[in-house]
């Protein structure tokens, strides 16, 4: 059974997603990490793991999204791993909605600039991540969404 | 050098135009603002993005750094040892769709080297007494334990047989 390691897929869109994922790589030792962001110059953050460029994509740009996600898909059939972990955007909920196809679990991570409400990700991410989980207490709706902590 | 940013989708002109009119009182020059979609100001040098090797590289050269309340903006500077001044952007104000910056800024405040101002007199009071650089090794890489024990055992939980 544990005769390879257990395959991440950790990955985020640029700016504070990316910044926040990285502060959760020390919860990934042991596993063969694979990251993906949105510039190219984030690979030197993750050396040596490998580090896949995604591009970005937003809910008025039908066009990137395509694109996004055909990348996002040709990563997880490449990298197969068993689990996606993301801290958002797009990139981020893109994994996860496609993620079943390589029967990875997921976490989906809201950003914890979204104090007020879930984020519009997070909230598509629900029903097809295992896991939503916010960084304030008071966005909580268990079993739906689960409060463990923040990366600050 | 001052580097001001307001992040790369919204205008924020409120913050970048008080840094303007303050810059052209204190005769400061050596200011850069990186504006996004805003109005351009009348005496800063401006750019409307920054690459983000390019960020990091005004960020060496800064000594203070301006900015909305970004999560991104601020965790990279009190990496890089600069201080940061913040201006939470204000749904009221149009300047964002929620008020979530206040929030974040509030969790922001607590490190050493942050500044948060609730308003345009409070920002320029800052930008004439900026906060001390925060000490070296402030900002941890990685998040609490708590947070990284919760991912662990998300991550290497065994799947059901």
């Amino acid at each position: 059974m544990a005769s390879r390691s257990l395959r991440v897929l950790a990955v985020a869109s640029g700016g504070g997603h990316w910044v926040q994922l990285l502060r959760l790589r020390p919860a990934l030792r042991g596993a063969e990490v694979t990251w993906a962001s949105v510039d190219r110059g984030s690979a030197g953050d993750v050396a040596p793991d490998r580090f896949v460029r995604v591009p970005d994509a937003n809910r008025d740009r039908k066009l990137a999204v395509v694109r996004s996600a055909l990348k996002v898909l040709w990563t997880l059939l490449r990298v197969r791993p068993d689990v996606v972990l993301t801290t958002g955007a797009a990139p981020g909920l893109l994994a996860v909605r496609l993620a079943r196809l390589v029967g990875a679990r997921t976490l989906f991570l809201d950003s914890v600039a979204n104090a007020d409400e879930l984020s519009y990700s997070a909230r598509l991410a629900q029903g097809h991540a295992d896991a939503v989980w916010t960084q304030w207490p008071h966005l909580a709706q268990p079993p739906h969404v689960h409060f463990h902590g923040a990366v600050l | 050098m001052i580097l001001v940013t307001v992040g790369t989708q919204l205008p924020f002109d409120r913050l970048v135009h008080t840094v303007d009119h303050w810059a052209a009182a204190a005769g400061r020059t050596d200011v850069l603002a990186q504006i996004g979609a805003g109005r351009a100001p009348s005496r800063l040098r401006w750019v409307r993005s920054l690459a983000p090797d390019v960020f990091r590289e005004q960020l060496e050269k800064a000594s203070l750094v301006v900015a909305h309340a970004g999560v991104g903006v601020t965790l990279s500077a009190l990496r890089a040892g600069r201080p940061v001044i913040l201006l939470p952007r204000r749904a009221e104000l149009g300047e964002h769709r929620s008020e979530h910056q206040v929030a974040t800024a509030r969790r922001l405040a607590a490190w050493p080297g942050v500044r948060v101002c609730d308003d345009v007199e409070a920002l320029l009071s800052a930008l004439d007494a900026p906060p001390a650089p925060p000490p070296a090794g402030v900002l941890s890489d990685a998040a609490p334990a708590p947070m990284l024990e919760a991912v662990r055992s998300f991550v290497f939980a065994t799947e059901a047989a």
